[in-house]
């Protein structure tokens, strides 16, 4: 079964966002997304310093099922992203909450992660579909 | 998952035992079956490297019997069953009157008749449209048609023929020395040196009662589980087509990479679709193509020679094997300029290659 650690929030399209210490926020797709697409084969990642907005495309994520288009959860610059994903793109599967994250942003308006889903929320979608 | 609300889904005789092994299950032409057991690379490997067990017992068996057996498939299949000996088996296709492709399939000869297997999503049609000419009984042809409900279990791999003989013997079989493409028969269970994998392997079709002990055997002794989504992944590797992306019935043999399965020699062999074929303008070929830049090749992805369109992308997918996409592309014969395939609005570089991409375990292809 698929994992919903509370910490973080999640979007409707499958992503999670984590808000860090620093006001940093960490964006990957969520343990259920990962179940969904099978394994993970290539992953494309924004470019840093790229500006993206909230719910806009911010990458690719390539399984051995589908393509699917990654948003950003919410709007600002990347400032990091996972080059591990370039040569182990599984790392997405084996690990989606930790070492499968995707980028990090310096988020524009931190108050944009509070319109989220809550974990418990966005199991219950997943748990529906 | 299920597109299918109304419809019944069916289950093989092994379902209980996917969903202990952890099988995520998808609908499959009707069927609930396994398409992976936790990683479709992981299970595709196994088959490359060692060996693998798949059921494929959604596969449609249908047996053709009685004195004009040969004939009538003689009309309908566009390979030619007077070629084919006793426990040989044939790959062949099924063409309509416009020589386009009703399905394509294996037919065992059997000591009185014939086998078919054919695909599970066109079961309903292929059996309407072989009992329709079997009841017309055109040319004085006396045939039965009957379905037959048996399970269909592939094993796959360069370990596979080393470790069957002792298992099947185990269940009282005695698997005699099979090459490749032919088959024996010993009660009511078939054994085929036969497979959609590019490795050697056999193909058993038994009753569904003894299936399940017969995977417990096999799983028993280090053969795999492995899903239908790698059994996608080695046969395009392979360079076997799947019916529904690299053909149909608006697609000749000759467009789908397959004119080795229309046998022309006799003559006066009228087999469906024969006229069309012998007088049709082949202006579309399907071939091999491979991307070395990150990305998937998928079904009905645009393909330029230049900048002109010239087609599109048939059987696409992720080939672990080689690391890299491969897919089969129909595509116009005249065309001009590198290949490219567009994705997500960019361009990005196709190589045509030989097909197979990938034969017992390594690289295949050759650059054109």
């Amino acid at each position: 079964m698929a994992e919903y650690p509370q910490e973080i929030k999640y979007v409707d399209t499958h992503e999670w966002a984590r808000l860090e210490e620093d006001g940093t926020v960490t964006v990957g797709i969520s343990d259920h997304a990962q179940e969904e697409l099978g394994d993970v084969v290539y992953v494309e990642l924004p470019e840093i310093d790229a500006e993206v907005n909230a719910k806009e495309e911010a990458g690719v994520v390539e399984s051995v099922k589908a393509a699917s288009d990654i948003y950003a959860p919410v709007s600002g610059t990347v400032i990091a992203v996972n080059n591990v994903l370039e040569d182990a793109p599984e790392t997405v599967n084996d690990s989606p909450y930790d070492d499968g994250w995707f980028f990090k942003l310096s988020p524009n308006d931190v108050s944009e992660l509070d319109a989220l889903l809550p974990a418990d929320d966005y199991r219950e979608q997943c748990e529906s579909d | 998952m299920s597109d299918r609300p109304n419809a019944e889904v069916r289950q093989t005789a092994l379902y209980s035992r996917h969903l202990a092994l952890g099988a995520r299950i998808v609908d499959f032409s009707g069927w609930d079956m396994p398409v992976h057991y936790g990683s479709q690379i992981d299970e595709h490997h196994q088959v490359r490297r060692h060996w693998g067990v798949f059921d494929v017992s959604h596969m449609t068996v249908v047996d053709i019997e009685g004195r004009s057996a040969t004939d009538f498939l003689r009309m309908l299949l566009c390979n030619d069953v007077a070629n084919l000996a006793r426990s040989r088996a044939q790959y062949t296709a099924m063409l309509n009157p416009d020589g386009g492709i009703v399905d394509d399939l294996i037919v065992y000869r059997r000591d009185d008749g014939y086998r078919l297997i054919v695909n599970a999503g066109t079961r309903d049609k292929d059996l309407a449209w072989l009992q329709a000419y079997a009841d017309e009984g055109a040319h004085g042809h006396v045939v039965d048609v009957s379905e037959r409900p048996l399970a269909i279990l592939a094993v796959q791999g360069p370990d596979s023929l080393a470790k069957m003989p002792e298992l099947l013997s185990a269940m009282g079989l005695t698997p005699s020395t099979l090459r490749p493409f032919t088959m024996a028969e010993q009660g009511e269970v078939m054994m085929a040196r036969t497979g959609y994998t590019g490795e050697q392997g056999l193909e058993i079709i038994l009753p569904q009662d003894q299936a399940l002990p017969l995977w417990d055997a096999l799983v028993e002794a280090g053969c795999a589980p492995v899903g239908l989504g790698a059994r996608d992944t080695l046969r395009l590797e392979a360079g076997m087509n799947l019916y529904g992306q690299d053909m149909d019935e608006t697609i000749t043999p000759a467009e789908a990479n397959m004119s080795f399965v229309v046998n022309l020699k006799d003559e006066h062999r009228e087999f469906i679709g024969r006229k069309v074929l012998e007088t049709q303008t082949v202006d579309r070929e399907m071939i091999g193509v491979i991307m070395t830049d990150k990305g998937v090749l998928r079904a009905h992805q645009v393909v330029q020679a230049g900048n002109r369109v010239v087609g599109e992308i048939c059987s696409g997918a992720y080939s672990p094997s080689l690391e890299h996409s491969i897919g089969f592309a129909r595509v116009s014969k005249e065309r001009e300029g590198a290949l490219k395939v567009q994705i997500r609005n960019r361009e990005i570089p196709l190589k045509q290659v030989h097909l197979p991409f990938v034969r017992n375990g390594r690289q295949a292809y050759s650059e054109i």
